[in-house]
Order: structure tokens, then sequence, then C-alpha cells
């Protein structure tokens, strides 16, 4: 059980990072973006090329994935989906899901359908047991390492957030966007690297959870709603929400997995169902703060 | 000037708290409002104004405190009983229907007051009384000539004259003005000030309003709000000579134009 | 574009086309079934898309609840076409009401979120009850009894594009009958303003709820119609691809005037049997691509294409 919810942490972490850039952008640019899951494709498929063809070493991958997926939100921030702010949410949705069929279709057609296997450094492979029996704590190598990697990204983040210029004309363009502007924050530099560097850590994370969730054409389809579920349930005022979301999503779809293999991703979307209609601002968000 | 408040009251409000974490936007207002009033409620920016109309109208759920309308307890009833109740508002910026033209959307009004807003087997515009009311409307408010424009396209004076149309089709007893006459342009405002003056005297109107002129000229009785608080309530008059008041608001500048 | 109030000469003549085309094209009666399937499916979104503004990315789930419903009516009970039909469009709507609940809580975000996640959860329900549904093999083997008693399906499928062409007009003119009513007043309203539509004394969370239940009923008829006239039941009929594409297909033909439903069927599933010789891969890029572009140069260019290279030039449209 107890290894249960270390792996549920570990999937947690990791949707975290996949997702935190989702919360951000959807509460800065109030942006319904349904392709963020290619941009953590394009990470996955970066670190996959990377070792397979140019024999670059796994760990040199991670920030390579995040540059070139933070590169195309860059690219992809300015042309395509600037002039779509205002839009409503339905063009948002119409645009983003055609984004999304592009990725997809391309990937297939350029690299091929199959699953995409990476091959994990020694050190990285291994398994650490602590206790006996019913209480045994089973560390996979990897877990760890991704645990670790994400606590460390997620103090950076909050640290960035809350202690930095660039952190508070962040927030303050969140808050409300004309005042920022008043302020002389310049707002779209704001946007740009807010979408870069959550592009970019989508990407990381598909780079880390390739080994972990698979890697197909098909993964942004896959894994949307999870993006989703974590932005919804956690809310977009902060990243905490997200982070907590994320850590609640991962544990509760390992643990339904495996006591109640039949129902499967039942849970999850009848949980988030659940928790929606309860609380449709999410639920980590302060009451009366803007979600 | 008669004494308004010899008249029964049809709206009032005790002990109003409205909460937002930290912050108090309405701390403990009663006010009544009685019929036939024209009731004022003045204060600086921010003051918690459109607040306590939003929790009137059942917008927002008070923290605390009681509403009632004709004696009727209304505070947990929703937006839309309230209004079928006979209480309606105006926004203080214009929330229209875009895509439907003014004729479409007083038709709108008008059946959905008559409780015909559910009926599915019948074209909107096929009952001849329902037709009669809007042409009445239309006539009203100046709009008949651009009737048939979306309303996303009408010059903004004739949008602020549907914003204020839209709330007497819904056959108020009750009708709450939030700022009227803001951003109408000052050729504008003279018609709309007459339309509003020219309500029947058995609609009690609350209206809150920047344009000191307006205000003075229009109302009955006056309540000025500061910080979420109440001030002081009594005649033009009193208010106009209360130094508290001059201090607060008035004091900045006799007439002081506000947004 | 809107509906008109009274039937106009244009509707008349379209209708009358519609009705006769499997009549007059007869090689081409399956993919006519098709069409009518398609726009029935695309109207009964835009009742709640076009009409009320609900962005539903969810909308299979009572497309599929329907094909099941009817194919399983026909397997396990009497293969009568019309009462399966009925049955099919009531346990739709009956779904329709209790997921109504669920989305009239929420932003724009927690809508889209809920009304995917209750197609989700369909798809994976139709998947895991394998006994009762086949599973990923589907439910196969639905042999329909003869139209009111006559009028047998047969491979050539001019029955059964009639049977679709029919069901649609029927439930067409009931939902032009709506959409020109006070009650489809409202739901523009509601669309346009939902504040302003509280304060005028309308029950916005009533009629959604209502709205969105008539909506799954077509929908799920929809559903029974493809089932009924195919033969069999899929779990693709819950697929998020069969969401998107009538999502797109309302959006091509044009929201909020139920013809946008018709027009859109019509080049859609045109277009994409003209284009089925290719790779399915080519299909869902050229579509992205599409929507894409679509986005971009602004919907309501979609009818004035002289207008686009314009756009296009100067960066999108504002």
């Amino acid at each position: 059980m107890l290894t249960l919810l270390f792996d549920g942490i570990a999937y947690g972490m990791l949707l975290f990072i996949l997702a935190v850039g989702l919360a951000v952008t959807m509460g800065l640019m109030n942006f319904i973006n349904l392709a963020h899951g290619a941009f953590a494709m394009a990470g996955g498929y970066i670190t996959v090329l990377l070792m397979q063809r140019a024999g670059v070493p796994f760990l040199a991958c991670l920030p390579l994935a995040f540059l070139g997926s933070a590169l195309l939100g860059a690219v992809l921030e300015r042309t395509l989906y600037r002039p779509l702010y205002n839009k409503p949410h339905l063009d948002q949705v119409l645009f983003s899901i055609g984004l999304t069929f592009m990725a997809v279709a391309a990937t297939d057609y350029f690299i091929g359908s199959s699953q995409q296997i990476i091959q994990l450094p020694e050190w990285l492979k291994g398994r650490t047991e602590l206790g006996e029996g019913a209480w045994m704590l089973g560390m996979g190598h990897y877990r760890l390492f991704i645990i670790a990697v994400c606590a460390a990204l997620t103090v950076a983040l909050q640290y960035v957030l809350t202690k930095t210029r660039f952190g508070s004309r962040l927030r303050a363009s969140v808050d409300d966007q004309r005042v920022a502007a008043g302020l002389g924050i310049n707002v779209n530099i704001v946007f740009l690297a807010t979408f870069a560097v959550g592009s970019g850590l989508a990407g990381l994370g598909g780079a880390l959870g390739a080994e972990v969730l698979g890697l197909d054409p098909t993964f942004p389809l896959k894994f949307m709603i999870y993006f989703l579920i974590v932005v919804a349930v956690g809310g977009t005022s902060s990243i905490t929400g997200p982070l907590l979301a994320a850590l609640l999503l991962g544990v509760a779809d390992v643990a339904g997995k495996y006591y109640i293999p039949k129902l499967g991703g039942f849970i999850v979307y009848s949980l988030m169902i659940a928790i929606l209609i309860w609380r449709p601002q999410g639920l980590f968000v302060r009451q009366g703060g803007k979600s | 000037m008669t004494d308004i408040t010899k008249n029964p009251v049809v709206l009032s409000a005790q002990g109003l708290i409205k909460r937002f974490g930290g912050i108090t936007a309405t701390n403990n207002v009663t006010l009544n409002l009685h019929q036939g009033a024209r009731h004022a409620l003045i204060g600086p920016n921010g003051a918690g104004k459109t607040t306590l109309i939003n929790l009137l109208t059942g917008v927002l759920p008070p923290t605390e405190g009681r509403i009632t309308l004709e004696g009727e307890d209304i505070s947990t009833l929703p937006p839309h009983l309230r209004v079928r109740r006979g209480m309606v508002r105006t926004f203080q910026i214009n929330q229209l229907f875009d895509s439907m033209t003014p004729r479409e959307t007083l038709a709108l009004v008008v059946s959905q007051q008559r409780g015909l807003g559910g009926k599915w087997w019948q074209a909107l515009g096929a009952q001849p009384e329902v037709n009669r009311r809007c042409e009445e409307l239309l006539e009203q408010f100046h709009l008949s000539s651009v009737m048939h424009q979306t309303t996303n396209v009408m010059a903004y004076g004739k949008r602020r004259l549907l914003e204020i149309a839209i709330a007497l089709a819904c056959e108020p007893r009750v009708l709450l003005l939030d700022e009227p006459v803001a951003g109408v342009p000052a050729g504008e405002r003279e018609e709309l000030l007459q339309t509003v003056a020219a309500l029947p005297s058995d609609v009690s109107i609350l209206l809150i309003e920047h344009d000191m002129d307006l205000v003075f000229s229009f109302a009955n009785r006056m309540t000025v709000l500061v910080n979420g608080t109440v001030l002081t309530e009594g005649t033009p008059d009193q208010i106009a000579n209360d130094p508290q008041v001059k201090e607060v608001y008035l004091g900045h500048g006799e007439g002081a134009q506000h947004g | 574009m809107k509906v008109p109030v009274r039937w106009a000469w244009w509707e008349a003549v379209l209708w009358i086309a519609l009705l006769a085309s499997p009549l007059v094209f007869r090689e081409r009666a399956l993919l006519i079934n098709e069409i009518a399937i398609v726009a029935l499916f695309a109207v009964s979104l835009d009742l709640i898309l076009g009409f009320t503004g609900i962005v539903s990315l969810g909308h299979a789930a009572f497309f599929g609840m329907g094909a099941y419903a009817a194919a399983l009516f026909a397997k396990l009970v009497m293969p009568d076409p019309l009462v399966g039909l009925l049955v099919a469009i009531g346990v739709s709507t009956l779904l329709g009401a209790v997921c109504s609940m669920t989305i009239i809580r929420g932003s724009d975000l927690t809508r889209l979120m809920v009304t995917l996640g209750v197609g989700l959860i369909l798809a994976e329900l139709a998947n895991k009850l394998d006994w009762l549904t086949g599973g990923a093999d589907g439910l196969q083997g639905v042999i329909m009894g003869p139209l009111l008693g006559r009028f047998e399906f047969d491979l050539y499928g001019q029955t059964s594009a009639l049977y679709s062409l029919l069901v649609l007009f029927l439930l067409f003119v009931l939902a032009r009958h709506l959409v020109n009513s006070p009650f489809g007043a409202t739901l523009k309203a509601i669309r346009d303003n939902r504040l302003r539509a509280m304060a005028i004394g309308i029950p916005v969370t009533q009629r959604i709820a209502l709205v969105y239940t008539i909506a799954a009923g077509m929908a799920g008829a929809a559903g029974g119609l493809l089932a009924q006239t195919s033969g069999f039941a899929s779990l693709d009929v819950f697929e998020f691809h069969r969401s998107a594409d009538v999502m797109l297909v309302l959006v091509v033909g044009g929201t909020g005037w139920l013809y946008g439903g018709v027009a859109g069927a019509l080049v859609f599933t045109l277009l994409q049997n003209f284009i089925s010789s290719i790779t399915p891969q080519y299909w869902t890029f050229w579509i992205g691509l599409f929507l894409v572009v679509l986005v971009q140069v602004g919907r309501e260019r979609l009818l004035r294409p002289w207008t686009w290279w314009s756009v296009l030039r100067s960066g999108g449209s504002k």
C-alpha cells in the first residue's frame, strides 16, 4: 500500500509538472488550450530521437526537451495563439483541437504509431525496498528521480513566482491585465515567457514521463483530460492548488487501477465530475478569489 | 415636499453585511425604500453601492442580514424569482443581448413577464398583446427608429435607452437604477432623464448616481454610503446641509461629477 | 444567418430535394443516409451550442447511448425500428436529464471538463461492460424488422436513407418551432448575456437543463438511426473524435441557425468520403489544419473566402 502511495505521488508530481504550464496560462490568458499535451509529446519525442539517433545521454536530453518545447511554445504563442486571446472559448477549443490533430497526425506520419521505448541509464533502473510485508515501501529509482526533479522544479517555480520581479509581474497580470499594463508591465512579454516556460515544462514532463506513461502519437489526446482535471480541480490562481490536485489525481488513479481494475479510469472521471459539481471553481481555490 | 417616509416600506434591507475574504464590502447597512419614493443612493467611488444592489437583487448572497420585499423575506430567493416579484434593476455597464434587435429583446422580456417565456409552440411575435406593449415601449424610449438593428451595432445612447427599457418592460414595482446616465453624451441625457422622471409614481425607485444635478432634482430621499456603511439618510435638503456629508463627499466641489 | 420565422420558399425546396434524393441518387443511398444522421446529430448540438452557448465536448455520449439502446432493443426485445427509435430517444433523453445537472454550474472550462468526462465515462463503461455491449468488438448482427411492417431494410439502403431523412425532417421541424418560440428567445438571451437573462426573470438553470435534455434526446435519435441502418453498434460512437467532429460540422455550416447542421453535414460527409481513399492520417491532419486556419481567419468569414487572404496576411483577425 505504501508502494502504491509512492507510485501515486510520483505520478502526481509528474502530472503537476506536465500541467502547471496549462494552469498558469489558463489563469493568465483565460485561454482554453487543449493542445498543451502536444508540447509534452514534443518533449518526449525530442528525447527519444536524440537518444536513439544521436546517442545523446538521457540526462542531457531533459534540458534539451525543455528548451525544444519552450521554443516551439514561444513561436506558436507569438504567431497563432496571440490573435485568439479575446476570442470566445469555443474558438479557442476548436483551434487547440485542430492543433492537436495536426500534431498527432504529423507525428504518426513521420515517426510512426508505435510506442517509443526509452532506455534508461543503468543508475536509474532498479529499486530500493524498505520495511516488509504489507508495509513494504518499494521505491523504483526512476520514480525517486522523478519525484526529486519535480520537487526541485516546484520549489524553483514557487521561488520565481513569489520572490522575483518577473513573478510579481506575472501575478499582477493574472490579477488584472489592464491594471498591469497601466503599471508599465509589458503584458505581451509576460504572456510569451509564461507560455514558453509552461510549454517547456510540459516538454520536460513528456520526456520524464515517456518511460512511465508511455509515448505514442495519441499522447496528447489520451492525457488531455488529466491535465484539464489538474487545472479545473486545482484552480488557476496559485500553483499549490494544481499541485495538490495532481497529487490527489495521481494517487487516486494508481490506487483505483490497482484495487478495482475493472473500473479503471471510471473512478477518476467520476471523482472529477463530482468535485466540479460540488466546487465549480476548483477544489483548492480560496473563497471569493478570482479563479 | 411630502414626507415620503409616511408611505409604507416596499423594500427593506436590515443589517446587511457582506464580506469577501478579509474585506467588508457592506457593513451593517439598513435601508428602507418607501412606496413611490425617488430614493437616491450616493457616495464616493468604491463605497459599495453596486454591491448593495447586487445583494438586494440576489446576485450576491449576504454574509448576514435580511431583505424583505413588500413584507416578504426574500433573503434566500434566487434572482429570477425576485424579478418575478417585481424587483428589477438596470446595470451600470450595459448588459444587453447583442445578437438580438430591440424589437426582439423587448418582445422576449414582455413575453417572459407575461408568463409566456416557456411557451414553445407559438412563434415569438404571434401574440398581439405582446406586440402592442413592445411598440409602446419602443415609442416611449425613442427606439422605434432602430428597432430592427441588432443591438451590437447601435449607438451608445440608444443602447443605454434599451438598457432602461428592458427594466421597464418587466413591469417593476421596485426599480433599482445603477447610474442610468453613465457614459451618455450630454445631448442625450435629457431624453433619458425625462423618461426616468416620467415613470409612474406607484413605482418605487432606488437610484445610484454621481450626477448631483440629477440627484437633487430627482430625489425625495437620499442615503449616503461611505466605505460600505451608511453615513446618514434624509431629505435632499437635510443631506445638502449635513456637515459630515459635505466633508466626505460634496466637500470635494459643489455638484462635482464623478466617473 | 437566422432561421426564418415563416417557412421560406427555399426551405421547402431544400427539404423536397433532400427527401427525394434517395429516389434520384439510388446508388448513393447509403451516403445520403450517413449525411442525414450526421445532420441530425449536428442540429442537436446546435440547440445547446449555437442557441444556448454551451460548449460541449461530450455530445457523443448521447449519440452513443442512442446507438447502443437501439441495437440492444432490436437484439433483445423486438426488431421494430420505430419502437426501437423511440426507446433510443427515451434512454438518451433520460441520460441527458441526469447529465444536465452537471453542466449548470461552473465556468466554460468546468463545463467542458464535465461534458468531456461524461463522454469518457460512457466510453469506459461500454468498454468494460462487454457482456452487454460486446466490448471492443461491438454489437453485431442487429437485424431490423421492416419499417411500418412493410418496408424492408435492404443492402441498397434506400429504405434506410428515406427513414433517416424523414426522422431528420420531423425532428428538425420540432427544433425549428422551438427556436422561434419565446422559449427559444430565452435560450438566445442566456447565450448572449446570462446575467441579464437572470435579471429579467428567466429561470436560467431550468432552461439550460431542459434544452440540454432535449438535445440529448435528439442526439440519441441520430445514434439510434445509425445502429438501425447499419446493423451494428461499436465503441467508436462514444469516441472523443465523434464529439469533436460534430462540433466541426456545425461550425462549418454555421452555428445558431439550425441549417448549419444540415449544410455542414453535407459538406463534411462528402469531403470525408472523397478523401477517404487517402489514409486516415491525412484526414486528421487536414481537419486540424482547417480548424486552425478557420479560427485564425474568423469563423464568420468562412462563407466569404475572398476575405481570407487579406486576413492571413495581416496576421490573424482581431
